[in-house]
């Protein structure tokens, strides 16, 4: 074991893991993250608190980490290395390990464009492979990125990092995922998956290359909650490949019961990952919908979360 | 080449309402190529700025001229009687040429009348896109000659990212996904493996981190 994250000691005991996501308010509401954090209670590993996602700015994800560990759950502090520069970020990394944040997501982050406040400057100075290495660096080593020694205990941070098994080239997305291990990546959270062929044949090309056995891959879900939220997803989210057949069977289902539909669909999927060698858990976003985690995790048999 | 865009009408108005004789000065470098400041960009401009500023009832003295180059002092020199019978200068030269007028005729006040870009080449006919940003220490021999910074819309060293769809970038259906074209260069050479290679952090140093930069040829300087 690297950490003491509890995220790594289900892992590294040989469950299947659960984790979900929760995007802190758009205002300095506490009570909000507290609410969000009360539907995962007992049902995830580790939740994943967004960084200014959608480059829409939000509380911190490092605030909103503290307050969700404050709850009793294990937050996964996201980091993208769109806002800040390799200072900025060092100093959360050992501010947040100081608080008792140990499990972090690095990520390069939705361009600006996409949010409200596309007149900003992106920042980019390290990308998401780069900011892996460094804080492998500063966990191993001991040394800052400019080569320094860290003071006291190293910042003993589980890495996670995102792949995206539906983007093109897609020939190359076995290859970036080895490098972000090489990097040094300990696991993986997928983007949402809805074409489970395609992310079997993804996972083909990962065992090929034996990386599921160099790092823990937690399948992305998602439930949709209607058919015009699916139609969205397929047509207007970057990166995103909702099969037509999803969304024929939604519209095929009366309004009122496209949730439960969309849940099924989930659940499906869960039942048919679960059969697919190299995955080693799931990353479930609910977005904006959290309070449907619970019932997706029982539904799906990962209910109750082992204690480790 | 740097390129620009002319600045709109009504902002040189502004600019240039207060005086009485101004010199609209050109160049005759990337400015010319880009059709944003050249010989010819200056003659446009000035019978624009006359016709709107008679509509408006101001009437000033514009003259022309356009230097070989406005970014080399030689050239800049050339022309001290003829600032000297002026009010101001609107320059249709790069950011450069402007500052480097700035610098020579201290008392004299200097606008530019375009809007400097980027480093770029040309599409086609009338298309001009981004291609350098001056790094300081160029990488395009790793990347198959298509640069990362350039013209990866999130600077990714090590990309794609997964907003990369159809050879698009995810801001636009209208950019080309830096990676995609770096990715079919490096299989057209037959160095596929060498994408495994980790790209470490960048020192920005030469890239303008340690302040604004300079270079200085021993065996040419005076
Ligand atoms: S790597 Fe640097 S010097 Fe080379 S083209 Fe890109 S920005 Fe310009
Ligand atoms: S889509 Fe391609 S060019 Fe655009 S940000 Fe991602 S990797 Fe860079």
């Amino acid at each position: 074991m690297k950490t003491e994250s509890n995220l790594e000691k289900v892992l590294n005991a040989g469950h299947l893991a659960v984790t979900s996501e929760c995007g802190p308010p758009r205002g300095a509401l506490p009570e909000e993250v507290v609410k969000k954090s009360k539907y995962l209670e007992g049902v995830v590993d580790a939740v994943n608190i967004t960084d200014n996602q959608t480059a829409m700015v939000r509380m911190s994800s490092f605030a909103a980490s503290v307050i969700t560990k404050q709850q009793g759950l294990h937050p996964l502090l996201q980091m993208v290395t769109r806002d800040r520069n390799r200072l900025a970020m060092q100093a959360d990394i050992i501010g947040a390990y100081s608080l008792g944040i140990d499990t972090m997501l690095c990520l390069s982050g939705d361009h600006t464009k996409f949010g409200d406040h596309p007149m900003a400057a992106n920042v980019h100075d390290i990308d998401s492979v780069q900011l892996i290495q460094m804080v492998k660096q500063m966990r191993d080593e001991g040394k800052f990125q400019g080569g320094a020694d860290l003071k006291g205990d190293p910042p003993k941070m589980f890495i996670g990092a995102a792949a995206n098994p539906f983007a093109d080239p897609f020939e190359l997305r076995v290859m970036r995922l080895a490098k972000k291990i090489n990097a040094g990546a300990d696991f993986i959270q997928t983007q949402c998956i809805f074409n489970v062929d395609k992310f079997e044949k993804w996972m083909e090309g990962v065992r090929a290359r034996r990386l599921h056995e160099k790092c823990y891959i937690l399948a992305g879900i998602t439930p949709i909650k209607s058919v015009g939220a699916a139609k969205f997803m397929q047509n207007r989210v970057p990166g995103m490949e909702v099969p037509q057949e999803i969304v024929d069977r939604m519209a095929a289902t009366p309004k009122e019961e496209q949730p439960e539909e969309g849940i099924k669909i989930c659940v499906e999927a869960i039942e048919r990952l679960k059969n697919v060698e190299g995955v080693a858990g799931f990353h479930i976003m609910a977005i904006e919908w959290e309070e449907k985690v619970e019932e997706i995790v029982k539904r799906a048999g990962l209910y109750p979360r082992p204690q480790v | 080449m740097i390129t620009a865009e002319r600045k709109p009408l009504e902002e040189l108005i502004e600019y240039v309402k207060p005086y009485k004789r101004i010199l609209l000065l050109g160049c005759n470098e990337c400015v010319t190529v880009c059709a944003a400041g050249g010989r010819k960009e200056v003659g446009l401009l000035a019978s624009g700025l006359q016709m709107a500023l008679l509509k408006s009832g101001i009437s000033i003295d514009i003259r022309q001229h356009t230097l070989e180059r406005q970014c080399d002092p030689e050239y800049v020199e050339e022309i001290v009687s003829m600032i000297a019978g002026v009010d101001a200068v609107v320059s249709m030269a790069c950011g450069c040429g402007v500052q480097q007028l700035a610098m020579r005729y201290k008392d004299k006040p200097i606008f530019p009348a375009v809007n400097t870009k980027f480093m770029g080449a040309s599409e086609r006919q009338g298309v001009w896109a981004e291609r350098c940003q001056g790094c300081g220490n160029c990488l395009l021999g790793e990347t198959g000659g298509i640069c990362p910074i350039a013209r990866c819309a999130k600077q990714l060293m090590n990309g794609p990212c997964g907003g990369s769809a159809g050879g698009h970038c995810e801001i636009s259906e209208d950019v080309d996904c830096a990676w995609q074209l770096i990715w079919d260069r490096l299989k057209a050479l037959g160095k596929e493996e060498s994408f495994v290679e980790i790209t470490p952090a960048k020192d920005w140093r030469s890239g303008g981190g340690s302040g604004p930069r300079k270079i200085i040829r021993e065996d040419l300087a005076e």
